[in-house]
This record gives C-alpha cells, sequence and structure tokens, in this order.
C-alpha cells in the first residue's frame, strides 16, 4: 500500500533523490556512536538541531499567550506562567532550551574545529555554521528582554549601550535596536519581539537550510 | 533520461553514477568499516536516545521553573545588571582597565571581532592539509587559550556577582498599589491600625493585608474583638467608620 502510494507519487515528482538526501544514506562507522562510542561527539549537531525543532514549537505555543507591549508583557508572562495549564512547562522548555541550544552549538562547533572538518571542501559549510552560531546568539539577546521583568530590561539597557559604544555605526544600531535615541520603553520591546520571532528565524531556517545542503552534498567528513 | 527508483548515485551524493568519472566525495564505501543504512536502522536507535533525551529536559523544567523576576520598573536606578550567563565572560571583559573607560572600544569591539573574525575564516586562516589536532598545533592553541579565556572570565563574573543582593532586587513585589485619599485609609492612619500593620499595609506586628481575601464583615469582626495576638477594642471610632475601613482592607486583600 505505502509502495504502492510511494510510486504513484515518485512517477510523479521523481522524489527519489529527494528520498535518498533525507534518510536513504549510509552511515559511516567512525560516526556511529553503535561502533564507537566516542562517536557520539558527532551528535552534537543533530541535538542543536532538535534543541531548535523545541524551541520553534515552544515558542509557536508561547506567542499564543504573550503580549508584546510594555503595559502587559510581563503580566502576560505571569498569567502564563502561573494560572495557564502547562503553561510552566511550556515557558520552561523555551527558557532551558534557549541555554541548551548554545551549550549543543557550542559543543558542535568544536567538534569540528578540533577534528579539522572544516578544511577543504567544507569552507563555505563551516561559515555558514558560523553565522547560524551568530544568529542564536541574537535570539538568545533578543528573547532575554521578552518578559519584561526587571533583569531583562536592565541586561537589555547594558547590552545596547555596548552596542551603541562602537565607533561610527553603534548609535544607529542603538536606534535601530532601540527605536530610540534615549528611551528603551515600548518600542524597544516591539522591535525585540518582531527580531526575535520573525527576522532571526527567517535567517536561521535560511542558514539551516544551506547547513544541511551543504552537508547532504559534500557527505560526513571522513575518519581522523 | 533514467527517472526513479533504481537510479544510481554515486556515494550519498546526488551526483548520478556514470561509469569511469571520477566524482568528489568519496563514496563512504571507501571508509574502513561497517556502515549502516540511515533509514531506518540508524533513525530508529537515534529516535530512541532523542527520546531520553527529551524525558530529561522535560524533567528539567519541570523541576526547575523558568525564573521570572518582578515587572521591569526603568526609575529603579539601583538595580545591579546582568546578562544571561552566556554573555557573562563578554560582560566581564568590560570591566577590566584595559578594555573600558576610554580603552572601551577595545573590550566591545577589537577582541570580540578579532575572536569572531578569526572563527568565521578559520578555513582560510589553517589552510594546510591536516586535519588532526596534534598536526596543526597553532590554530589548536589559539582555540585553547580562547576557551580558557572564556572559562576563567565567566568564572570571574560568577565569583563578582552579589548573588544574594541579585535575588532581592529581582522579587516580585506586591503590585496591589492602593489609593491614600481614600476615605477607608484616612479612618485606617486615625485609628491605631497603621501602628502595627504599617503605612503601606505592609504588616509589622500586625498581618499583612496582601492576599488575605478578607470580606468586609470578617475586617470589622477583628477591629472589634481582635484576633490571636490582637488585642479586643483596638478600634475606638463610629459604626460609619468601621464600615468605611472594612471595605477598604477587604477591597485590597482581595486584589
Amino acid at each position: 500500500m505505502l509502495n504502492k502510494l510511494y510510486d504513484w507519487i515518485d512517477e510523479r515528482l521523481d522524489i527519489t533523490p529527494i528520498w535518498r538526501d533525507i534518510a536513504d544514506h549510509e552511515v559511516p562507522e567512525h560516526v556511529n556512536p553503535a561502533h564507537h562510542f566516542s562517536a557520539f561527539v558527532y551528535c552534537f549537531g543533530g541535538l542543536t538541531f532538535f534543541v531548535t525543532v523545541i524551541q520553534i514549537l515552544s515558542g509557536m505555543f508561547l506567542t499564543m499567550y504573550y503580549t508584546p507591549d510594555v503595559v502587559n508583557a510581563w503580566k502576560s508572562v505571569y498569567y502564563l506562567q502561573n494560572e495557564v495549564g502547562a503553561g510552566e512547562i511550556i515557558r520552561g522548555m523555551h527558557h532551558w532550551g534557549a541555554s541548551l541550544v548554545i551549550v549543543m552549538m557550542f559543543l558542535h562547533t568544536l567538534r569540528v574545529f578540533f577534528t579539522g572538518s572544516y578544511k577543504k571542501p567544507r569552507e563555505l559549510n563551516w561559515i555558514v555554521g558560523v553565522l547560524i552560531f551568530a544568529v542564536i546568539l541574537g535570539l538568545g539577546f533578543t528573547g532575554y528582554l521578552l518578559p519584561w521583568d526587571m533583569k531583562a530590561l536592565f541586561a537589555t539597557k547594558v547590552g545596547i549601550e555596548i552596542a551603541a559604544s562602537v565607533p561610527i555605526i553603534g548609535e544607529a544600531i542603538k536606534i535601530l535596536l532601540a527605536g530610540d535615541t534615549t528611551i528603551l520603553g515600548a518600542q524597544t520591546l516591539t522591535r525585540f519581539f518582531a527580531i526575535h520571532v520573525f527576522f532571526l528565524p527567517a535567517a536561521l531556517l535560511g542558514l539551516l537550510a544551506a547547513h544541511f545542503i551543504m552537508i547532504r552534498r559534500q557527505g560526513i567528513s571522513g575518519p581522523l | 533520461m533514467h527517472k526513479g527508483k533504481g537510479m544510481k548515485f554515486v556515494g550519498d551524493s546526488r551526483v548520478q553514477d556514470k561509469k569511469g568519472q571520477k566524482v568528489y566525495p568519496p563514496d563512504y564505501s571507501a571508509y574502513p568499516g561497517k556502515n549502516e543504512p540511515f533509514w531506518p536502522d540508524f533513525l530508529l536507535r537515534e529516535w530512541m536516545v532523542g527520546a531520553v533525551f527529551l524525558i530529561g529536559f522535560l524533567v528539567l523544567t519541570v523541576a526547575h521553573p523558568s525564573p521570572l523576576e518582578g515587572q521591569a520598573d526603568p526609575t529603579n536606578t539601583g538595580y545591579i545588571p546582568l546578562p544571561d550567563w552566556y554573555f557573562l565572560f563578554l560582560y566581564q571583559l568590560l570591566k577590566y582597565e584595559f578594555a573600558s573607560g576610554p580603552y572601551n572600544i577595545i573590550g566591545a569591539m577589537v577582541v570580540p571581532g578579532i575572536a569572531f573574525g578569526a572563527l568565521l575564516l578559520a578555513p582560510f586562516l589553517d589552510r594546510g592539509p591536516e586535519r588532526r589536532a596534534y598536526k596543526r598545533p597553532l590554530p589548536v592553541l589559539f582555540m585553547l587559550l580562547a576557551l580558557s579565556a572564556m572559562v576563567y572570565l565567566t568564572w570571574e563574573s560568577v565569583a563578582n556577582h552579589d548573588w544574594a543582593a541579585a535575588e532581592r532586587q529581582g522579587k516580585i513585589t506586591s503590585d496591589t498599589a492602593f489609593d491614600k485619599s481614600d476615605p477607608g485609609y484616612e479612618v485606617y492612619a486615625k485609628q491605631s491600625c497603621i501602628g502595627c500593620h504599617g503605612d503601606q499595609l505592609q504588616g509589622g506586628a500586625g498581618v499583612a493585608f496582601d492576599g488575605l481575601k478578607l470580606t468586609p464583615e470578617q475586617v470589622a469582626k477583628v477591629a472589634k474583638e481582635g484576633y490571636k495576638t490582637m488585642q479586643p477594642g483596638a478600634f475606638k471610632g463610629s459604626d460609619e467608620e468601621l464600615k468605611k475601613l472594612a471595605n477598604f482592607i477587604a477591597e485590597y486583600s482581595n486584589k
């Protein structure tokens, strides 16, 4: 039955190459923890993606309650945390997931670095990976403000001041992020929300697609 | 052109297998050892590991609810700020003399810029064919130096932060503001209530009313007859005043 369905679609869309890329390829021994336990270091990339998926899903559920304005932002988070069923778990997943994704990504970066996997022909994929790293840090920075509690406000204040101290473009970055030359308030919150929920995730998905397509093209780097 | 099932590819690439043509990258079968198909064996194992990971993760979220401090108050000038933990090393760097004040540009731009630039361009800085770490000592040394600097700076930042003060300053304080011009508050201040229950209704020798969810009748009764350590006859005003007081306190305690 499934085979027939597959054939029906394949006849029209020629999906076999796509299917091969997603699922029907071989996993070499040197990256398979079933053969060498130390190969678990090759799992960090996949775990980073797994936690990223958790972040996207839990984030989608958070926006069902979150209100990005200075009057209601904190109240909506407080309500979600204390009144909504499983709200504490959804917010907890997003909160702890944010730290976890950074830890996993860091370990993944170190694995690629110390196995020398960024060398020819994989230079471009390394660059895309470092850009993903930057985007994830940006997501962490913008997401930290959104609960609009004390630590969020003052950490963001410091962060924006550091950005503003960069010569020439500093002031422009500050206005872009904060929405004002002096005030850190309603504008800042909506801008951080937009950056956190639309701009950076869009960039992230594009970069991840490039990352994965290049992995499939080039295969995993060989054994040392 | 041949399409669909039965199509031959080179290695796991999307390059079609045309005999005699040299292709890149090499087929995994050229590597020594036991290859395993991703689908379904390897995926099943990955799935199980993922499930265990997810359970551990959910246990963490339940055991440690994510923190939420009091609502942001831009007028608070005494708050000691702290970024999230993964930015602590950058934050700590800016506290050193050589990277702050007139040299702020070093801490805010030069050092992070060089570090990030070097990471981004690593494949072009480390161009040799060797992949083993011990065969390329310089890149590995620089990475280890950067890592130890990050660990040290994070450690310093954590050790120098007053965590007890941070917990105090972030506490969610009651947002149940009340109107001091309320006639009930006038009675409250005029009678002896304010001495024990505080001018902000915050409590003291007497209880704080915040969240007690009292009815006006309960308040009136306690005001006249006392409760536990509160002596009877604390209230000495008229019935009219008692009613105002009771309504005011009851409304506040239900906010």
